[in-house]
């Protein structure tokens, strides 16, 4: 396995790993609790607590977690994490709860965590675990608000309940429902794709992969 | 009877799992490029459902009053085993049905189409005729969209497409419109 420093599994998981808009993991809730800003980022926090609780315990107890039953045991221990997420919502912030309704349930089969467990958790040091999950947690967290500003702005005409346009503006409604989120996931990686190519035209180091560049130029 | 045909109807066209709720929307981008597979892997859905359903009723009604908060765990748990159990079974009996749906069975179990007919099924207080009306209709559905992405997909390969637009993001916009035409069995709800 390749070396790596603190600092770049930290930021790995936020952009250029970004769960969401490149690996295509956590779809579910990406799609389904963003029509809101605050649902989405109610959502983000939940699955931020989740994946920070449960990088932790993995990692904990990687040597003693035996090897044929690993993906069972991420299970529960993903599965008590929500449910404690679950009761805490419930408890702090009721409507919210509500409104998120069997999403946060399915926390638990999100896709995203349980490779972060595999992939990462189960290798590492309990320190370097935990940035890797604060990583990909903020970047998942970082996708919903990409695709709930833009639902909610264009789909009701408000951010965070805040009206942006005046009276006389007509809510593009299809976007808050359903087919909006398809749509604005397809969008926004339309959007990424051209941006990558416009980089990468203009860089000239074409014959690097996109990532080096990058860690070069910062 | 008619109360049974409409939580058919409602899990299947009107809150169709993949188009409206987005739920096991892994198998629906990942395996959706060609018919084939794609009905297998409905099939494949249809069944696990339909245990699914049968545990959570089982759950629901004798372990579930004692012990809310396992909830969540008892679910994925019992599911998983008892769809590990079945796939043995099913090895040994007949594997020829086996070679058509053994594949799909492990990536089915985590789907999230799975844990979610539990909770939904749980929350609307389902008995156990309802539940298994509410899997057939939900497995159905799912078949439904996976076959229908599959035949667009299929045809997408021949058309011209923007090289920007090629992969996931294509995809997902065709499932954006085809939601949108789900979108219009809205109606049918409202008249029940």
């Amino acid at each position: 396995m390749r070396q790596t420093t603190p600092q770049a599994d930290f930021l790995r998981g936020i952009w250029r790993e970004n769960p969401v808009l490149i690996q295509m993991l956590g779809l579910c809730p990406a799609l389904a609790v963003t029509n809101t800003v605050a649902n989405s980022i109610a959502m983000g926090v939940a699955t931020f607590f989740v994946l920070m609780g449960s990088s932790l315990l993995v990692s904990t107890f990687k040597r003693w977690i035996p090897h044929e039953v690993r993906i069972s045991t991420y299970v529960l221990i993903i599965a008590t994490f929500v449910t404690i997420a679950d009761m805490l919502l419930e408890a702090a912030v009721p409507t919210v709860h509500k409104a998120l309704g069997a999403f946060v349930g399915l926390i638990v089969v999100n896709c995203m965590i349980l490779g972060r467990q595999e992939a990462f958790a189960s290798k590492q040091p309990i320190g370097r675990s935990l940035l890797d999950a604060a990583g990909t947690g903020l970047g998942f967290m970082l996708a919903l608000l990409m695709m709930g500003a833009v639902r909610e702005v264009l789909g009701n005409g408000t951010f965070l309940g805040f009206s942006l346009f005046g009276p006389n503006f007509e809510p593009w409604v299809i976007m808050i429902l359903p087919p909006g989120g398809f749509l604005t996931l397809g969008l926004w990686l339309l959007v990424l794709s051209w941006i990558e190519r416009r980089r990468a035209e203009s860089a000239k180091v074409a014959e690097w992969p996109a990532g080096v560049a990058q860690r070069r130029a910062a | 009877m008619e109360n049974l045909i409409w939580i058919l109807l409602s899990a299947m066209v009107v809150n169709n799992f993949t188009l409206a709720l987005f739920l096991g929307l892994c198998p629906f981008m990942g395996v959706s490029a060609r018919v084939e597979t794609a009905l297998r892997m409905g099939l494949a859905n249809i069944f696990v459902l339909t245990i699914t359903s049968l545990c959570a009723w089982f759950l629901n009604a004798f372990v579930l009053p004692h012990a809310p908060y396992l909830r969540l765990i008892s679910f994925i748990v019992v599911i998983a085993s008892l769809v590990q159990i079945v796939e043995i079974v099913i090895k040994k009996v007949s594997p020829a049905l086996f070679r058509q749906l053994g594949i799909f069975l492990p990536l089915i179990t985590t789907n999230c189409a799975i844990l979610g007919l539990a909770i939904f099924q749980t929350n609307r207080g389902y008995g156990l005729v309802e539940g298994l009306f509410f899997a057939v209709g939900a497995g159905l559905g799912l078949t439904l969209a996976l076959v229908l992405m599959a035949s667009i997909r299929e045809n997408a390969e021949l058309a011209s497409v923007p090289e920007l637009a090629k992969g996931m993001a294509l995809v997902l916009i065709i499932a954006g419109s085809l939601s949108l035409a789900f979108m219009g069995f809205a109606g049918l709800l409202s008249s029940a």
